[in-house]
């Protein structure tokens, strides 16, 4: 039930309670948007057991990798001399 | 997928695991808290990248796990009872209670249904007035702001007929449980985060200070894993303990504000009992007093219920990170998801499960 899947949301509704529907993949449900009202037509958020609890900061998203690069110097240390990892 | 699929790249997973062998010059225990994060490390095989010595210890972050015995009796006690629709995540469905389980109690003619959210139960319970509908209200922060909308949107609709059977669990207090104790053997927590994303950050920074323990905001992909796991050995090697935050594209520190609001209006922090560890103070959700018509514990009377553990199953110490599931004698003989002793056996979430499914050894 912990499970947190990132999903698009392709339209919103507004009403009692804010509902959108969201694909996940190839998969679209519909889901309860009332704790995102920041999040749009368009956004990713993180959808759990059919409430969105956030939406996904695409700049934060990239820092996985950024932050990689920030240690480069100590990942080059797994590197192989002809750049592929050992 | 997007936002799943390159967090799981080969390279950036092996450029990781070479960042942390270059760096950790000792032996470091790092327990991941949530049960999606240790099901994550042993399907991909996060563990078998790490150097010697660095070893991962499998936490307490399984709502199903810890559900405590007495609660799985009382579920089943009310699912019986005639007129009663008794509503409940999947994965609660398996677990053991004394002597049955819920799918055993809809076997022999309860009628007990599979929801995917609490609002799926507030529905039927809107289309069956006459019916009692009962929602298992179980798991961490992460489904809380979901159990208290179903229940708010119950008293505001006036659906009389619902109500919540109510086994919520907080995650800092079983930190600091699991810190405090005598047999401790964490040096970092990587925490979940997704309880994040919910709760925010500040519940963490007085543990980390306390306990002189590094906790490091964590995701769920191999790639999320591995660099939460760098953080925290580089806060260890650099003997700080601080709250950092790998997760930020969907954790803030101050977390989700309008959930908080709704999970504080609804729900009040009570003790609760945690199967396989026992009593953690102020750990636990029980509705509000507001709230008590909605209040499954309240509204049905199951008598008193004596429960009864298998002696074998070591569930809690696993729990806890004390022991690994190869220490139990039952692993994988008497002991099995399709004839589980214990909960951690059960969920997808708990750690016998995924060292059953993906290595068949407990090792």
């Amino acid at each position: 039930m912990c499970l947190g899947v990132p999903g698009r949301i392709l339209d919103v509704r507004e009403g009692d309670l804010r509902y959108g529907h969201v694909a996940f993949g190839g998969v679209v449900r519909d889901v309860c948007l009332e704790y995102v009202p920041e999040a749009g037509e368009g956004d990713w958020v993180i959808v759990h057991v059919g409430f969105a609890i956030s939406r996904i900061d695409e700049a934060e998203a990239a820092r996985v990798f950024s932050y990689l690069e920030e240690i480069g110097d100590l990942g080059e240390l797994g590197r192989r001399p002809d750049g592929r990892t050992a | 997928m997007r936002y799943v699929d390159e967090y799981r790249d080969a390279d950036v997973c092996r450029r990781y695991a070479a960042a942390i062998t270059a760096r950790a010059t000792r032996a470091w225990r790092i327990m991941e808290v949530c049960g999606g994060q240790t099901h994550s490390i042993v399907r991909f095989g996060i563990d078998a990248l790490l150097p010697p010595g660095l070893e991962l210890l499998h936490g307490p972050g399984c709502p199903v796990c810890v559900t405590p015995l007495e609660m799985i009796d009382r579920a089943l006690a009310i699912a019986a009872k005639p007129g009663v629709i008794f509503c409940s995540f999947g994965d609660m469905l398996r677990v053991p209670g004394t002597r049955s389980d819920l799918f055993c109690a809809k076997s022999e003619g309860a009628d007990v249904r599979i929801v995917y959210s609490p609002l799926d139960a507030l529905e039927i319970a809107r289309q069956n007035q006459g019916r009692e509908v009962v929602f298992f209200g179980v798991g961490f922060e992460t489904t809380a702001p979901a159990n208290a909308m179903a229940v708010r949107e119950a008293r505001r609709r006036g659906i009389c007929n619902f109500s919540m059977l109510v086994s919520h669990v907080l995650v800092p207090p079983a930190l600091s449980a699991i810190l405090s104790s005598p047999r401790c053997r964490v040096d970092a927590f990587l925490a979940a985060g997704h309880v994040c994303t919910v709760m925010g950050m500040d519940e963490y920074r007085p543990i980390a200070a306390r306990h002189r323990t590094p906790i490091v905001v964590t995701g769920f992909e191999p790639a999320d894993l591995l660099q939460g796991i760098h953080m925290c050995v580089v806060q260890l090697e650099e003997g700080r303990a601080e709250v950092e935050n790998q997760y930020a594209r969907s954790a803030r520190p101050e977390g989700n504000r309008e959930a908080m609001r709704v999970v504080a209006e609804v729900f009040r922090v009570v003790p609760r009992k945690w199967r396989g560890i026992g009593d953690i103070p102020e750990s636990g959700l029980g509705l509000r007093p507001e709230y008590a018509q909605h209040d499954a514990e309240a509204l049905f009377n199951v008598g008193t219920i004596s429960t009864e553990e298998p002696s074998v199953c070591i569930s809690g110490l696993v729990l806890q990170g004390i022991e690994k599931p190869s220490a139990c004698p039952a692993f994988g003989t008497r002991c099995t998801p399709e004839t589980p002793l214990g909960a951690t056996m059960v969920s997808s979430e708990g750690a016998c499960a995924a060292y059953y499914r993906y290595r068949r050894t407990g090792s």
